[in-house]
């Protein structure tokens, strides 16, 4: 490939930035293996991310085995089930969607809609992959360690984590998983950067901001956040990490184990709650601004119509984005905080209701009158919409102090944020995946399978958490690997339970068809075209499917409008891409 | 967390200005075409690496905050009792002072072409960053010598622990720097190249020294006083 600065087309002055020298692979391993292309790395990413999500989904379902059927089976211990809560969330939470949205969507498409041949500092990006490899590698050791994995729950509070009750406190487990963190986040920091860059700095000629595809904004906003929340997470690690392994005291307090006083005094177990959830609940949006923009496209596309409300849509993920700092106390209106403190982060919680509001309106108005094709990508975008304000709902009881405190510790919370963060993110997740595959393979996802895939999935998730609501207002708790014979419980929240883990493995089994759809399309699918959507944004208009090392022919693609032109009258097709230079209709007749 | 919730503020600022210049108002639907007629809106023109470093150090900035902020939060509980500062303490900052001043000449001298100016200064502050390491360590010894061992109180261990993030800080930096240097002795470097390098270097030295200062007010006991100060002015 050749590496041309374009010059003066059309009157438009030629590309004040010079044109990024390319890294050009010479042998299969830096071709395929120690990559520095960005389309390589997100694969990469993205394998990873699944492959050990794999791990978290089958974790889910000996906890299911053990909750729905309690004495049943022999294997899962009480601490064998702690540890499979704690690697199940952990798992899920950072190492899958982190990932998988940053490091997978974010590599394979940053590049391609802001229109550069590759993020800009190559060599990072492959560390980072590389780095966040190691971690997953770590994380996964700890299943191999004496004592296996810790079972601190995911927030890993202390004291507990590190003692000698909790499984893997006074073991390797915890160190292992400490370890792993803070590989991660200095992986995720090399990512982060690139990404960060590359919107800022290598956007093709013409891509104003506001030109982006939303897709691009709730990545690039999520990274920024992540950037700023990680090394909270960092700090918390790294803190425990000398608690455990040198003996200081930073949260760990005066503690009298097994009638012998340990050594330690004074420490805060408060102050790594303030830590962790300072990272944990911008994490919430670090998911969930990808998924508010990549399903932005998905109904724009697959509605045939321009997004509605495209400005309000770029400030409310900016909005969302620097709220999500300051309502990290929400998660811990039950540790003894004072009451104003809790009333404040109350009213800051529920502020975050409206940009999001904005953002449900915005994407049922862009379906209203829509040309709606109800493709697979599609019915994951709707399904989406569904299950995000379902959990948004719940997030409104939980937000309130007074309603979150008798709630606090139920299988309500549970329900919560698996509908809000667990299957929302994860239909967005899907639906790209069948939105882009064709680009990323040249073949489209086998359609009967998706449909069949889709439907299970969407119905049983509900089937799974609607119940689970019931379950935690009857006053069933998280964390109880067997209620037993409690007097409060009633039958029918054990027959919830059993049915809620038939679903669970329904569910589950339903996803391997969707990863066999995955390889078996990579040579079967149907041949897809460059752009079988017939989508607007550039990474459809590549010379190449799937595209090359350098993602656009000789000269870099112009940008002529924003990301939304569908249905435009007076125009030849129903779409007009981004780098199509024609005029059509009356500026402002199709807004 | 008020320290970290300021540098985030600070961090928006920035942000939200940059923002503000971008057109945030603009209706890309009524606006096609092409793209001279949005004047400013076009990718940035400074070097990706600076844009990468800068957005670096804010990441680095909330690091420290964090830890600032952690450190402020546990001194209000029980079994408290700050370690007491090492003299040494002032002759290493002089000397990380000494640092960034070296480099921040070799930037200049960078600037106007003078080669053998360049070479010094990068010298200079590549030993002196390690004089100051060595005098950290030194100092280290001294405290757990006189008995405020790492375990002793939480105090020495935040002492310890800041103290050793921002070695490795520096540590990663004397990489960067020895890069730079390499590239200064080379037989004839491209200029424009180098110059980049410096000034890379030195910013982030720049930015390492006002965070130690940051870090001596806070360690010291001297931020948590000028606080005092402040709130029984405003009470």
């Amino acid at each position: 490939m050749v590496d041309v600065t374009p010059g003066a087309i059309d009157g438009i002055p030629p590309a004040e930035v010079p044109e990024m020298d390319l890294y050009h692979p010479h042998s299969w391993w830096t071709k395929y293996v120690f990559s520095q292309d960005a389309k390589v790395i997100a694969i990469q990413y993205s394998g990873t991310a699944i492959a050990i999500g794999m791990v978290a989904l089958v974790l889910s379902w000996l906890m299911r085995l053990q909750l729905g059927f309690p004495g049943t089976f022999d294997f899962i211990t009480p601490e064998a089930y702690y540890q499979f809560i704690t690697m199940h969330g952990m798992i899920m939470v950072v190492y899958l969607l982190t990932a998988l949205f940053l490091g997978g969507f974010g590599n394979y498409l940053i590049p391609l809609m802001v229109g550069a041949r590759d993020m800009v500092f190559p060599y990072a990006n492959m560390l980072s992959y590389w780095i966040y490899l190691l971690a997953v590698l770590v994380l996964v050791a700890s299943f191999f360690a004496p004592g296996g994995p810790t079972g601190a729950g995911w927030t890993l509070y202390p004291p507990q984590a590190i003692m000698t009750g909790t499984p893997g406190g006074q073991q390797s487990g915890i160190i292992l998983m400490l370890v792993s963190l803070i590989l991660f986040v200095i992986g995720f920091t090399m990512g982060g950067l690139n990404y960060v860059v590359t919107v800022l700095q290598a956007r093709t000629r013409g891509m104003t901001l506001m030109r982006l595809p939303l897709t691009v904004w709730g990545i690039f906003t999520a990274t920024v956040m992540a950037l700023l929340a990680f090394p909270a997470l960092l700090v918390a690690c790294i803190m425990m990490l000398f608690d455990r392994l040198l003996g200081t005291s930073f949260f760990m307090p005066a503690v009298v184990e097994l009638g012998q006083q340990l050594q330690t005094n004074g420490g805060s177990p408060i102050l790594f709650q303030h830590l962790f959830w300072f990272f944990g609940h911008p994490e919430v949006y670090i998911v969930a601004l990808p998924a508010f923009g990549i399903v932005s496209d998905l109904i724009a596309t697959h509605a045939r119509k321009n997004i509605f409300g495209y400005r309000m849509m770029v400030w409310a993920i900016v909005g969302i984005g620097a709220l999500s700092f300051i309502v990290w106390a929400h998660h811990m209106y039950v540790s003894g905080m004072d009451p104003y403190f809790g009333f404040f982060f109350a009213t800051t919680t529920l502020i975050i209701a409206v940009p999001t509001a904005i953002k449900v309106y915005n994407w049922v108005l862009t379906l209203w009158r829509g040309d709606i094709h109800l493709t697979i990508p599609m019915l994951f975008a709707l399904a989406f919409i569904v299950t995000f304000v379902n959990g948004g709902l719940t997030g409104l009881f939980l937000g309130n102090v007074v309603v979150d405190v008798p709630l606090s510790d139920t299988m309500f919370v549970v329900a919560h944020f698996h509908m809000v963060m667990g299957v929302a993110p994860i239909t967005v997740i899907f639906g790209a995946i069948y939105h882009w595959y064709p680009k990323i393979t040249g073949r489209m996802l086998n359609e009967a399978l998706g449909q069949f895939h889709f439907w299970v999935t969407f119905i049983g998730a509900y089937l799974i958490f609607f119940p689970m609501h019931y379950v935690g207002l009857m006053g069933v708790p998280r964390r109880y690997s067997e209620l037993g014979d409690m007097a409060l419980m009633t039958d029918s929240a054990h027959d919830l339970n059993a049915f809620i883990s038939i679903m669970a493995f329904i569910v589950g089994f339903a996803q391997l068809v969707f990863l066999f759809n995955l390889v078996w399309s990579i040579r079967h699918g149907k041949e897809a075209g460059p752009n079988p959507w017939r989508a607007t944004t550039l990474e459809w208009q590549t010379e190449h499917t799937p595209p090359r090392h350098g993602n656009f022919g000789a000269q870099l693609p112009i940008v002529y409008r924003w990301a939304y032109d569908y249905s435009v009258p007076g125009a030849k097709e129903d779409f007009v891409a981004q780098n199509d230079p024609g005029e059509y209709g009356a500026p402002g007749a199709h807004a | 967390m008020t320290v970290i919730v300021v540098v985030l503020m600070v961090v928006f600022g920035i942000a939200g200005w940059w923002l503000s210049q971008q057109r945030l108002m603009s209706k890309p639907w009524l606006e096609a075409g092409s793209v001279a007629a949005f004047p400013g809106t076009e990718s940035g023109t400074m070097p990706m690496a600076k844009v990468g470093l800068g957005v670096l150090l804010a990441v680095v900035g909330c690091l420290f905050a964090l830890f600032t902020s952690a450190y402020s939060m546990r001194m209000e509980y029980a079994a408290w009792s700050a370690p007491p500062v090492p003299p040494l303490l002032w002759v290493n900052t002089g000397i990380l002072v000494l640092s960034s001043a070296a480099l921040h000449c070799a930037l200049i001298a960078a600037r106007n072409g003078q080669a053998e100016l360049v070479r010094l200064g990068l010298a200079t502050a590549g030993l002196t960053a390690i004089a100051f390491l060595v005098g950290q360590a030194v100092v280290w010894r001294e405290l757990e010598a006189n008995g405020h061992f790492l375990t002793a109180n939480p105090a020495n261990a935040f002492f310890y622990l800041i103290t050793g993030m921002h070695g490795l800080h520096i540590l990663g930096g004397l990489g960067g720097l020895a890069r730079t240097t390499s590239r200064a002795w080379q037989r004839d470097p491209v200029p424009a190249k180098l110059t980049l390098s410096v000034e890379l270097s030195a910013m982030y030295w720049h930015f390492l020294l006002i965070v130690w200062l940051a870090l001596f007010l806070v360690l010291a006991g001297w931020a948590e006083r000028f606080i005092g100060v402040c709130r029984q002015l405003l009470s």
